[in-house]
C-alpha cells in the first residue's frame, strides 16, 4: 500500500496481571477507512481501544498512531483523536452543552470556536432542544448521543468508537450509523467496535474478528461470508432435543457443513430452497424452518465454534 | 403493625454495620472524646484557672453531657443524608427491601430505629469513658444515654424523611453546615445559652439540640428536676412529627 | 507541561457556578466557630497569655480558624472530591482522552483548590479585619500563610488519596483530621499542655500554620516562623512528588 497506515499495531500485547488480554495483535488502518473489531464479551476490543486512545500503556509490541507512539506522544495524539468509551464518560455536573464546551477547552479550543462547534454538534445528534439539561436528564440512548457529538468537537482525523449503538433503541441506532456514515465520507477515518453483525455489515469497508485476545480473520464482510461460510443457511427448530437428535442424520445428507446448537440445528449450503425442499418432501418435521443469507455471526460460528452474543 | 417488620430492616443495616462499623466508631465515640479532652479538660483548665465554675460546674463536667447529645445529632444527620440517597438512587437497596413484605414505612422505621440504636451504643461507650475521667458526678448519667438515643432519633426521623424527597444531594452540604454546625454550636453545648443575645435565645428554645443537652446534662449531673420532662415532651414531638413527615416521604419515593 | 491544566480549573468553576450556594457555605463553617467558641466559649475564658503579651480569647482563636479553614479546605478538595472524581464521576477518564494527561490533571485539581481556599481566606480575614481582631501590620501575609497550608495539605490529601480504596477508607481522613483541628494550640495555648505533649504538638503539620498565622496576625513575629513555612512548604511538595509518581498509573491502568 502507498500510504502509511494511520493506526499501525504489531504484536501488540496488554497484559492485566498474569492475564493476557490482547495477545500479540497485527492491525494496519489506512485513512479513510472504516475498520471494525468484532468480537464477543472478553475478547480484548477495548483493551485495544484503550491502547489506541492512548489512555492505557502496552505490554509488548510496536503501536504508531498517526505516525506517532503513544508511549512518548500520547497528548499530541490525542489531539487529534476523537474517543467514544464503552461507557459514557460524560460529566454529570454539567448542563449538556457545558459537556461539549468544556471537551473543547480541553483540547485548547478557543471559546467562540467551542461555542461555535457545540451548537453545530448538538444539532447533529439532534440534541439541540436539551441543550440546558443536566445530563442526569438524559436517557441513555442520548448520552450516547452527546458522548459521540463531545467526540467531535476537535474535528478529529482518526475517530474511535468502542460499541456506540450498544443500549440503544434501533430507531437511535439508525441515527447513529447515519450520522457516522456521513462523517466517514466527510474524510474521518472510523475505528469502531461491536458485538452487532448489522452495524459492522453497514459501517466497516474492513474489519477482524477477535476472539481471545487474538485475530482469528480479517477482511471485508463479504470476503469474509464468502471465505468462511455458505451463501445460504438453513435454521431448524425441534420440538426437543429427542426430535433434533432423530433428525440429525438426515440432515447429513443436505447442505455443505452442519452446526448443531442447543436449541436450532444450522446447515450450511450454497443453495437454502433447494435443500428446503428436498427436507420438506421426506421428513425430518421441525416446528419452524428458515431459509436465510449467511452473516459474520455465521462466520464467527465457524471459526471459534461459538455464538457471538453469548 | 409496622414494628416488626421494621425490625428485619434493623437486622440488615446491623449485617451491613459489620463492615462499617469504624466510621460509627468514629462519628459517636472518638469524635466527643477528642471534643472533651481539648475542649473539656484543655480549655477547661484555663476556664476552671481564669474564671472558675460554668453554671455550678466545673467545666468539664457541664460540656462532657452537650458533646454527647450533639455527637448523637451530627452523627445521626449524617448517616441519615447520604446513606438514604444511596439505598434510594445509588445502591437502591430499599428497592430490593421493598420487593419483599417490607413496606416503604417499615423501612424507613427500620433505619431510624437503627440510628438511634447506634447513637445509644456510642453513648454509652461514650459515657464509660467520660466517667472513667471523671467527667460525669452522677449514677443518675445512665438516664443520658436514651436521652441522647432519642436526639438521635429525632434527627434521624427528620432528615432521612427530608433526604427521601431529593433527587440529587446537592443540599445535603448546606444542612450539615448552615443546619447543623449552627446547631452543634448554640445550643448550649459549650456554654450556656443565657450568654447568647435575647433573639438567639429563642432560637434556641426551638433548637431540639438543646432540649436534648438539657435532658442529658441534668442526667449526667443528677440534677433532673420537673422541666426535664418538658425537654422530653419536645423531643418525643420532634421525632413523632418528622415520623409522620418520614413514613408519607418513604412511601411518595419508593411506591412512585 | 503547558497550561492546559488551567482548563480543569474552569471545568470546576462550571461545575460549581450551579452549585454557588454551596460554594458560599465553605465560608461560614470558620465564621460559626469564630462566632460561638470565640465569642461564646471566650467568655467562659476571659484573656488568654501568649507570647508574653495578653490578648482577648477571640483575638487568640482567630488566626487559628483560619488556618484551620485553609487546611480543611485543601483536604476536602483532594481527598473526597478528587477520589470522586477519578473513581466514580467519570470527569477524568473524559479529560485523559484529550491531550491532558495525568499531571495536568492534578495540576488543574491542585490549583482549583488553592483557588477556592484563597477565596474563603480572603473573605475571613476580611472578617477578622472588620471585628478588629487583626493586631499587626504583619498580618498582610495572613492569605498568602493560608495558601501555604492549602498548598502543604492538599499535597499531603492528594498523596493519601492514591492509597484510597473506597470511601470507607476515608474514615481515616477523619481520624486524623479532628485531633489536627482540636490539639494544635487552636483553642487553647501550648503551654497548657505537659512538657512531652508539647513536643509532639510542635511536630505537626497543622500546628505549624497556626503558629504563623498567630504570629503574623497578633504581631509577635520571630525568625522561627521561617522554620514553620519550610516545614509547610516541603510537605506539600513531598505531597506532590509521591502523588504524581503514582497517579499516573492509576489514572491511566
Ligand atoms: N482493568 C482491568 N483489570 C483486569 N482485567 C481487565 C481489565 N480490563 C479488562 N480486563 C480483562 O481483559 C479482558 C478483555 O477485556 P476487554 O474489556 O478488552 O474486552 P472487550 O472485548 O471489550 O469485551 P466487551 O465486549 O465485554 O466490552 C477481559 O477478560 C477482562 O476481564
Ligand atoms: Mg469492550
Amino acid at each position: 500500500m502507498s500510504e502509511t497506515p494511520l493506526i499501525d499495531a504489531r504484536g501488540l500485547v496488554k497484559r492485566f496481571g498474569d492475564f493476557t488480554a490482547v495477545d500479540h495483535l497485527d492491525v494496519q488502518v489506512q485513512p479513510g477507512e472504516a475498520f471494525g473489531f468484532l468480537g464477543p464479551n472478553g475478547a480484548g476490543k477495548t483493551s485495544t481501544m484503550r491502547m489506541i486512545a492512548c489512555v492505557s500503556q502496552r505490554d509488548g509490541g510496536a503501536l504508531s498512531v498517526l505516525g506517532m507512539d503513544p508511549a512518548t506522544e500520547g497528548s499530541a495524539i490525542r489531539a487529534r483523536l476523537g474517543v467514544v468509551p464503552q461507557d459514557d464518560t460524560l460529566d454529570l455536573e454539567l448542563t449538556v452543552r457545558d459537556n461539549v464546551l468544556i471537551y473543547g477547552r480541553y483540547f485548547g479550543l478557543s471559546r467562540a470556536e467551542t461555542r461555535r462547534r457545540a451548537d453545530e454538534l448538538l444539532e447533529f445528534v439532534q440534541l439541540t432542544d436539551r441543550r440546558d439539561d443536566r445530563v442526569d436528564a438524559l436517557s441513555g440512548g442520548m448520552r450516547r448521543r452527546l458522548t459521540i457529538a463531545r467526540s467531535l468537537v476537535n474535528q478529529p482525523e482518526l475517530v474511535l468508537l468502542d460499541e456506540p449503538t450498544t443500549g440503544l433503541d434501533p430507531q437511535a441506532r439508525h441515527l447513529v450509523w447515519e450520522r457516522l456514515y456521513r462523517l466517514k465520507r466527510s474524510g474521518a477515518t472510523l475505528v469502531l467496535t461491536t458485538h452487532y453483525m448489522d452495524e459492522a455489515e453497514q459501517l466497516c469497508d474492513r474489519l477482524v474478528i477477535m476472539d481471545g485476545g487474538r485475530i482469528v480473520a480479517e477482511g471485508s464482510p463479504r470476503a469474509l461470508i464468502d471465505r468462511h461460510s455458505t451463501r445460504d443457511v438453513v435454521e431448524l427448530r425441534f420440538a426437543d432435543e429427542h426430535a433434533q437428535h432423530a433428525a440429525l442424520a438426515r440432515l447429513e445428507q443436505v447442505g455443505e457443513r452442519r452446526e448443531v446448537l442447543p436449541d436450532r440445528v444450522l446447515v450450511y449450503t450454497a443453495d437454502g430452497d433447494a435443500d428446503v425442499e428436498r427436507l420438506t418432501s421426506d421428513g425430518p418435521h421441525p416446528e419452524s424452518l428458515l431459509v436465510r443469507r449467511s452473516t459474520l455471526e455465521d462466520v464467527f460460528l465457524t471459526l471459534t465454534g461459538r455464538s457471538l452474543e453469548e | 403493625m409496622s414494628a416488626p417488620l421494621a425490625l428485619r430492616v434493623v437486622e440488615h443495616e446491623a449485617q451491613v454495620f459489620k463492615r462499617f462499623w469504624r466510621g460509627t466508631l468514629f462519628g459517636y465515640v472518638l469524635n466527643p472524646l477528642l471534643y472533651l479532652a481539648a475542649l473539656g479538660f484543655g480549655l477547661g483548665s484555663l476556664i476552671t484557672e481564669n474564671q472558675g465554675e460554668v453554671a455550678g460546674l466545673p467545666y468539664v463536667e457541664f460540656v462532657a453531657p452537650g458533646l454527647m447529645a450533639a455527637a448523637a445529632m451530627q452523627a445521626a444527620a449524617a448517616d441519615s443524608l447520604w446513606p438514604v440517597m444511596a439505598g434510594m438512587k445509588w445502591i437502591r437497596w430499599y428497592h430490593g427491601m421493598v420487593a419483599t413484605p417490607l413496606r416503604p414505612r417499615d423501612v424507613y422505621t427500620g433505619s431510624v430505629a437503627w440510628t438511634a440504636m447506634r447513637a445509644g451504643l456510642g453513648a454509652t461507650v461514650f459515657l464509660v469513658v467520660a466517667a472513667l475521667l471523671g467527667a460525669i458526678p452522677s449514677a443518675w448519667g445512665v438516664l443520658a444515654i436514651p436521652s441522647a438515643a432519642l436526639t438521635a432519633a429525632g434527627f434521624a426521623a427528620m432528615l432521612a424523611a427530608y433526604a427521601a424527597t431529593q433527587e440529587v444531594d446537592l443540599r445535603f452540604p448546606l444542612i450539615m453546615r448552615l443546619g447543623i454546625l449552627p446547631l452543634f454550636l448554640v445550643s448550649g453545648t459549650f456554654f450556656p445559652i443565657d450568654q447568647l443575645p435575647g433573639w438567639l435565645q429563642v432560637c434556641a428554645w426551638a433548637s431540639p439540640l438543646w432540649h436534648g443537652v438539657e435532658l442529658c446534662r441534668a442526667s449526667t449531673t443528677g440534677m433532673l428536676e420537673a422541666v426535664d420532662l418538658a425537654h422530653l415532651a419536645f423531643l418525643v414531638g420532634f421525632l413523632w412529627v418528622g415520623w409522620l413527615w418520614g413514613i408519607r416521604s418513604f412511601d411518595a419515593r419508593l411506591t412512585a | 507541561m503547558s497550561a492546559l491544566f488551567l482548563h480543569v480549573v474552569e471545568r470546576d468553576f462550571l461545575a460549581y457556578k450551579r452549585m454557588w450556594l454551596v460554594f458560599l457555605s465553605g465560608f461560614a463553617e470558620p465564621v460559626f466557630f469564630l462566632l460561638s467558641i470565640g465569642v461564646g466559649v471566650g467568655e467562659l475564658v476571659g484573656d488568654v497569655h501568649v507570647g508574653g503579651e495578653t490578648v482577648s480569647y477571640q483575638a487568640f482563636v482567630a488566626p487559628a480558624l483560619l488556618a484551620v479553614s485553609a487546611m480543611n479546605g485543601a483536604v476536602f478538595d483532594t481527598t473526597f472530591n478528587f477520589f470522586f472524581k477519578y473513581k466514580y464521576s467519570k470527569s477524568f477518564d473524559a479529560m485523559l482522552a484529550t491531550p491532558l494527561g495525568p499531571t495536568d490533571v492534578a495540576m488543574g485539581e491542585l490549583t482549583w483548590a488553592l483557588l477556592r481556599g484563597t477565596i474563603y481566606s480572603t473573605a475571613f480575614f476580611a472578617l477578622l479585619l472588620a471585628f478588629g481582631l487583626v493586631a499587626s501590620p504583619w498580618a498582610v501575609l495572613a492569605v498568602p500563610v493560608a495558601m501555604l497550608i492549602g498548598f502543604a495539605f492538599a499535597g499531603a490529601g492528594m498523596a493519601a488519596t492514591t492509597w484510597m480504596r473506597s470511601f470507607v477508607d476515608f474514615d481515616y481522613v477523619g481520624i486524623v483530621l479532628i485531633p489536627l483541628f482540636l490539639f494544635s494550640a487552636t483553642f487553647f495555648p501550648i503551654s497548657e499542655y505537659p512538657t512531652g505533649l508539647q513536643i509532639v504538638v510542635r511536630c505537626t503539620p497543622l500546628y505549624q500554620g497556626v503558629a504563623l498565622e498567630r504570629s503574623l496576625i497578633l504581631g509577635d513575629v520571630s525568625w522561627a516562623l521561617l522554620g514553620h513555612a519550610c516545614y509547610l512548604a516541603v510537605m506539600g511538595v513531598v505531597g506532590l512528588w509521591v502523588a504524581g509518581r503514582r497517579l499516573g498509573r492509576l489514572l491511566q491502568p
